[in-house]
């Protein structure tokens, strides 16, 4: 990959870092008598999309740049012109603006998906999601719902700043009412995603953008492989779910447990490799609800476990995986639970890989709880 | 580098009384009843610019309704209007939600604030309903969820009330938008106080209304205060704010919020704009707000104590009664009677609503505590509900 400096500019001219070889339609569109195609992880969102706004009249998506253009990272391509202009179309710069509106849509009865550009523009919309969307149900006794999908791309590894580059996860996680969903591949995204929308509560969807075009596995200075040549790649043109809070189990072992999500399962793996450690990596695939019978189990097994994420360590949502495993397996542990995370600074512009958790820091931790003590 | 000028320095708005002060309304300027020309429906914001900063009035002192917004309500449904407003809590502010409760359906969708409970009452929600709510007990429709007068019913086209103000405008807009694109006939209003337009929220709202030409009337209610603070803080001394409606190219009217027949043909006018797919219409109705914020306040620690008395607009009701009675349709024994049998149900209500008991004596099952977070309940709930022991 060519390292490139990604500014605000970008956002509105609608290229962002990485999208120079995703030149191809996407393959819902290209290919809809195949059953299954490859896909990369755009095109499967892009499909599921496509295959939910066919089904379901009631399903509208919406946000800036997501209209007409597609969207800056082509997400929402071909939608308003497959669909209409009602059913996919651009809005203001207004977070609140278009969170509220999907929320008074929800309400109504309608399931709209809304895009925020990038989740570092999540906030202005905080409190329509946290004290409207939330608590739609719970306050009004189950008279009104939010049925509504909130998308958005989000992490780092892409020279974004600050600003185009954090992982705000846990201020979700946290809240009652929320659930939060993240894929790490085409098939899950595509999967989880026609999932979300069905769904009768509001879902955070964050989408880790490094991986859009590619299982980035944090080897920067190497070429990113494409996503064809992964089997997570083969994505059915035509609809199916996956269940949300059912975690998948990316590669078994019997050393170490690895929690991970998003960009850091495909780094977990490469860590675990680096490393030469036996290790059963698990993508969580959704933290609320979280898959806590699969992580009990693995953790029972190995007695070691060791949590990836990029998100800042403090107060991070590794923090309630640690306890969770500590509360359930302590009898089990053979070596103190480890996280490796961001660091506890805003996303630095110049020290991409100094702060992005590398498959280094992976192993050293893989190697600490192997020998036994902490990091 | 110097400039040849004075320090600059800061000016934070005061109101014109204290406590103490005489009340001194004399900055307001206050159009004559049917002085304030009735724009058609259809017409461009452009071109009505002057109604917001007018104030539409239909009753005159004499309790005549006269001037082209007069609505020619027929008695009986002056006197639905004028029996149902005696039942509220908001004191001053009757008009606004029982005019604008009887105009538009139960289908419609309303997005209140705390102050409109006048809509469900209008709209012959049960009272005692309305009281489980505030005592939060067994029958509590919302199941001891919110705090009192948070009310939520959805058949009575009342949206839940969230108390994070301003929150509710654009869900209005968003309903509203849904409505549109279904090909619906339905429209939803909602309401805020002057206080709460200074939120994004507001303007947020404002933008995505006229941008996606909404089916929806967006009211601003400036009964003159925010818990101590005068409408001068949000903004309302350089200019009105119906007006803020005009940089987002939206119509706006500006009506006296205690004319119950002002209120009523401003709602009407742009009811008939949102159902013609003409869009939104921003309302300021310009009241008082009679009564403390809430239970918890104390007004005459802020404002002068008579300033209510003064107001030159007077109380709503009053004003009803004196038309109806102008009409030779009422009278003060007719009015008595209503009262006396306002006060009857209400008090009947509330013994309803006692024996199922009052806040702390009788409340919904803890089980219910950890409902309806989800649609499903997840493992953490079923566990955490387990550990209470329900």
């Amino acid at each position: 990959m060519t390292e490139k400096t990604f500014t605000d500019a970008d956002r509105h001219d609608g290229i962002a870092p990485d999208m120079a070889d995703q030149t191809e339609a996407p393959a819902s569109v290209a290919s809809e008598a195949a059953a299954v195609a490859p896909m990369n992880m755009i095109q499967a969102l892009n499909s599921a999309l496509h295959v939910k706004m066919a089904e379901d009249p009631n399903v509208l998506s919406f946000g800036e740049d997501a209209g007409y253009f597609g969207g800056v990272f082509r997400v929402t391509d071909q939608l308003q012109q497959k669909h209409g202009l009602t059913r996919s179309f651009d809005t203001p710069i207004s977070e609140c603006g278009l969170v509220a509106a999907a929320i008074g849509m929800g309400a109504y009865g309608l399931r709209p998906v809304v895009e925020i550009q990038f989740a570092d523009y999540i906030y202005p919309a905080y409190d329509q999601i946290v004290s409207e969307a939330a608590k739609m149900r719970y306050r009004s006794g189950g008279q009104f719902t939010s049925p509504i999908v909130v998308r958005s791309p989000y992490g780092g590894g892409i020279f974004g700043g600050q600003t185009h580059s954090q992982s705000p996860e846990a201020l979700f996680t946290h809240i009652a009412g929320l659930k939060v969903v993240i894929p790490s591949n085409p098939y899950d995204a595509k999967g989880l995603l026609t999932a979300a929308i069905e769904d009768d509560d509001p879902v955070i969807f964050f989408e880790p953008k490094r991986l859009y075009n590619g299982p980035f596995d944090g080897w920067h200075q190497k070429p990113v492989s494409p996503w064809k040549t992964q089997d997570l790649a083969q994505v059915p043109t035509g609809k199916y779910v996956e269940p949300i809070g059912k975690a998948r189990i990316m590669r078994e072992g019997n050393d170490v447990t690895i929690l991970c999500y998003g960009t850091m399962v495909w780094v977990s793996l490469a860590g675990a490799e680096h490393a030469g450690v036996d290790a059963e990596v698990i993508d969580l695939r959704s933290l609320v609800p979280l898959d806590i019978e699969t992580i009990e189990a693995s953790v029972k097994k190995t007695g070691r476990c060791v949590i990836v994420h990029e998100a800042p360590k403090t107060s991070g949502y590794g923090g309630e995986l640690s306890a969770l495993v500590q509360e359930r397996c302590f009898y089990h542990l053979e070596a103190p639970v480890t996280r490796v995370c961001g660091w506890d600074t805003p996303y630095p512009h110049a020290f991409e890989w100094e702060y992005f958790p590398g498959p280094e820091r992976v192993a050293t931790a893989l190697k600490a709880v192997m020998t036994g003590g902490s990091r | 580098m110097t400039r040849n000028t004075k320090p600059l320095s800061l000016r934070v708005p005061e109101p014109s009384g204290r406590p103490g002060d005489a009340p001194d309304f004399s900055h307001l300027k206050l159009d004559a009843a049917g002085s304030v020309d009735r724009p058609p429906v259809d017409a461009r914001p452009v071109q009505m610019l002057d109604l917001a900063f007018r104030l539409i009035r239909v009753l005159d002192d004499e309790g005549n309704a006269i001037g082209p917004w007069n609505p020619r309500l027929d008695a009986e449904t002056l006197k639905k209007g004028g029996k149902t407003s005696f039942y509220m809590k908001c004191t001053g502010e009757e008009a606004i939600a029982v005019a604008q409760g009887m105009i538009l359906s139960r289908e419609d969708m309303g997005f209140p604030t705390y102050r409109q409970q006048g809509l469900l009452i209008a709209r012959g929600y049960p009272l005692v309903d309305m009281m489980n709510q505030i005592y939060s007990n067994a029958a509590d429709p919302i199941k001891g969820r919110q705090l009192p007068i948070m009310y939520s019913a959805k058949d009575f086209g009342f949206f839940t009330i969230s108390g994070n103000l301003g929150t509710q405008v654009p869900q209005a807009v968003g309903w509203a938008m849904a409505s549109a694109y279904k090909g619906d006939d339905k429209i939803a209003i909602t309401w805020i106080g002057d206080g709460a337009t200074a939120e994004g929220d507001f303007h947020n709202a404002l933008t995505f209304a006229s941008v996606y030409r909404a089916p929806v009337i967006l009211n601003i209610v400036n009964n003159q205060w925010a818990i101590s603070s005068f409408q001068g803080i949000a903004g309302g001394l350089e200019t009105t704010f119906a007006s803020k409606a005009i940089g987002y190219g939206l119509p706006a009217l500006r009506v006296d919020g205690n004319d119950f027949l002002a209120v009523w043909a401003a709602t009407q006018w742009a009811e008939e704009r949102a159902r013609s797919n003409q869009g939104a219409t921003v309302i300021e109705l310009f009241t008082y707000r009679g009564a403390p914020h809430s239970t918890s306040d104390d007004p005459s620690r802020y404002r002068p104590g008579d300033e209510h008395e003064k107001w030159p607009l007077g109380d709503p009701v009053a004003r009803l009664k004196q038309h109806l009675i102008a009409l030779g349709e009422w009278s003060d024994e007719a009015q008595a009677e209503a009262e006396a049998e306002a006060v009857a149900q209400v008090r009947a209500a509330g013994k309803e609503s006692e024996a199922i008991g009052t806040l702390g004596q009788s409340r919904p099952s803890v089980k219910t505590m950890f409902e309806e977070v989800y649609a499903t309940e997840d493992w953490r709930l079923v566990e955490q509900r387990r550990e209470v022991g329900v």
